[in-house]
């Protein structure tokens, strides 16, 4: 691929990144989708939609969200300085929200009344039901039968909210799974419906929108950088799923060449054991879930069950601009075994004071093997993408305790 | 002349309206798979849809969900499909086949690849559900070697795409009934048959209508305006289960035959 001077030319008005990106979906999808891309570009150039969104973001979400000096576990790691952006400090707590308000005000100024959305971990179906709730939305959030035996906390969370959960028994029962049968409910219910897609995957203009909405992560952190450091960090890091924490810490650097990417992908069991969900890592170029990314899949194209300790991160595919950035060589992507995610969730813990979620504690096992490769005086960047209130069960059982 | 265009033009000149039935491949039993494809052809089959499994069918209903779920787990792939065809082939070489299905089984099998294998293996056109005509440029290997691609319609298509669609419609135009996924019920006639009525105006490509036809009056509804019905959910729901190729062959005859006749027979057009 020829050097790429400005990655905020993509996507290109299909939806492209490249050779990755684009609109596979049923022909019943077209126009809807249409309608949503025109909505969504008058609207992010809107004056009053962005003042809007500023405070919602701003009092309703809480942000800014800080920048933090781990330095204890910097101290620990004994490397480069360790800093964590604190997404896990938000509303609902995680980064999701940030998106969530932003197609929450979309559905609105389109006139939907229902809102739809697949989730994982349960943080998205939290951050969509949170938003239902405060524009007085209904509210349906698809979620895997598996994930929702492992996420309970999450699932209550979500009813408290108001919210209908729809246990998804189709296929792995996770959250690709979730997602075809969203899709299957928008396809139904256009005309009222509004799919509020949770990660920068998706048929366009889902890439582009979720990556804006979660931009202001990125843009909030460089600004921090510059003023509270006056340099840009040396190193990013952030957990891969779909991609939209990652997306979102790295939009605002990936004009700043200096500034070297690393994306973490669940590496589950280990990428040789095959049970891992790492797709920029360990996959190949196809179409899933409307856009052609990088998938895992066996040689008849069906796509593979995953694996990882964190559902958040349980999926086969990843968001198209992840696989552009990967193949435009400007980001690396390495994978986190579920060991090395929990140890580090520990570490954390126990030096900070702070309850990661499983998710984001991936970013923080690569942080933590980035600031060996840097001085003292050199700087890392983590996206700490949500807190770990809804994993404690899941802890408790893995190592084999009673809550 | 293809062999999708021979059949509809034999069907107008008779009058008649087509019948396509829709099987997932590898379903219900991967070893009579040739069978129940002749067992289609005897019942009144015009028209073959094979349904290639695809793990992730975000456009199917329940039914063909499950059909999808129980081929792949007997390990049936794209090549089995192919083959299937090329054994169809030999006993007849006059029903047209359609594969229906979602990209990436395609896409990892490679374009080339797969198109000369499918002309070889007797195809004649694709319908690919997550594959609209703006994306389509990929599955250029696939027109030049003769492989037809068969394009949706549906009801929330604008005027203007309309247009497009019927401009660039080869062998037929798949008319999605409804917004909704497969298997779905809710037909309404009258809507559908002043869209049909519409697009038989700007297409020169015959329009089959599918989606929600469950039995020979919903099949003899439509039969008053379209060139042909499409008929799958209910049809693998049917099938489901059976064995032995006697049982297949049987239940298939007895699902299709009332619709032939209602096809046959049809209401007062419009």
């Amino acid at each position: 691929m020829s050097k790429i001077v400005d990655y905020n030319a993509y996507p290109d008005a299909h939806g492209r990144f490249g050779n990755y990106g684009g609109s596979y979906v049923a022909e019943t999808l077209m126009a809807p989708l249409a309608e949503l891309t025109e909505a969504y570009l008058r609207l992010r150039d809107d004056p009053a939609f962005i003042a809007e969104l500023d405070r919602d973001l701003k009092h309703y979400v809480g942000r800014p969200s800080p920048i933090y000096h781990a330095e204890r576990l910097s101290q620990h790691v004994g490397g480069a300085r360790i800093l964590f952006k604190r997404e896990d400090l938000n509303h609902t707590g995680a980064h999701k929200i940030n998106n969530t308000v932003g197609q929450a005000l979309v559905a609105r100024n389109m006139g939907k009344t229902r809102i739809i959305a697949e989730t994982g971990a349960g943080q998205h179906g939290v951050a969509s039901a949170t938003v239902a709730a405060r524009l007085g939305l209904k509210c349906v959030v698809y979620m895997g039968a598996v994930d929702i035996e492992r996420q309970k906390i999450n699932v209550y969370r979500m009813k408290l909210l108001g919210a209908e959960v729809v246990p998804v028994t189709s296929g792995s029962k996770t959250l690709k799974d979730a997602l075809n049968e969203a899709m299957r409910d928008w396809v139904t219910n256009v005309a009222d419906t509004f799919y509020i897609i949770g990660t920068v995957a998706g048929p366009h203009p889902y890439p582009l929108m979720v990556r804006d909405f979660n931009a202001i992560v990125g843009r909030e952190a460089r600004a921090q950088m510059l003023e509270q450091y006056g340099r840009l960090p040396d190193v990013l890091t952030a957990c891969v799923g779909g991609g939209s924490n990652a997306i979102g810490l790295f939009h605002a650097f990936l004009n700043d060449a200096d500034v070297r990417i690393v994306g973490a992908e669940a590496a589950g069991e280990g990428i040789a054991t095959g049970h891992h969900a790492a797709s920029l890592a360990a996959g190949r170029p196809g179409v899933l879930h409307g856009n052609r990314t990088y998938v895992l899949c066996d040689d008849n194209g069906q796509i593979t069950e995953t694996h990882s300790v964190s559902a958040g991160l349980d999926y086969p595919g990843v968001g198209p601009e992840h696989a552009f950035l990967k193949d435009a060589g400007r980001a690396d992507y390495v994978g986190i075994t579920d060991d090395e995610a929990l140890a580090a969730f520990h570490l954390l813990a126990r030096t900070e004071g702070i309850l990661a979620a499983l998710e984001s504690s991936h970013a923080v096992a690569q942080a933590i093997k980035l600031a060996r490769e840097y001085p003292k005086d050199g700087i890392v960047l983590c996206n700490l993408s949500g807190r770990g209130d809804k994993d404690v069960h899941t802890i408790a059982a893995r190592e084999g305790v009673e809550v | 002349m293809s062999r999708i265009d021979r059949r509809f033009a034999a069907l107008k000149a008779a009058g008649r309206t087509g019948l396509i039935p829709f099987v997932t491949a590898g379903d219900p039993s991967p070893q009579h798979m040739v069978a129940l494809m002749h067992a289609l052809v005897d019942a009144g089959a015009d028209l073959i849809e094979l349904g290639v499994p695809f793990s992730d069918p975000m456009a199917d209903g329940p039914v063909i969900q499950h059909a999808s779920e129980r081929a792949i787990a007997k390990g049936v792939g794209l090549a089995d499909v192919l083959d299937w065809v090329a054994a169809f082939r030999q006993r007849d070489a006059d029903t047209p086949i359609v594969l229906m299905g979602y990209l990436n089984p395609v896409e990892i099998h490679g374009y080339a690849r797969f198109a000369q294998e499918a002309v070889q293996a007797g195809v004649d056109g694709v319908l690919l559900v997550d594959c609209p005509l703006e994306e389509s440029a990929v599955l250029q290997p696939l027109r030049d070697a003769g492989l037809q691609q068969i394009l949706l319609a549906a009801p929330t298509t604008e005027p203007s795409r309309m247009a497009q669609l019927c401009g660039s419609a080869e062998g037929f135009l798949y008319y999605v009934s409804f917004a909704g996924i497969t298997g779905a019920a809710h037909l309404s006639t009258g809507d559908i048959a002043s869209r049909v009525a519409d697009i038989r105006a700007h297409a020169k490509a015959p329009v089959a209508v599918g989606f929600g036809i469950r039995d020979a009056a919903s099949a003899q509804a439509i039969a008053g305006f379209a060139d042909a019905v499409v008929i799958g959910s209910a049809l693998v729901e049917r099938l489901a289960g059976a064995t032995d190729a006697a049982e297949i062959a049987t239940r298939a005859q007895a699902f299709l035959a009332p619709i032939r006749t209602a096809l046959d027979t049809p209401l007062a057009r419009h």
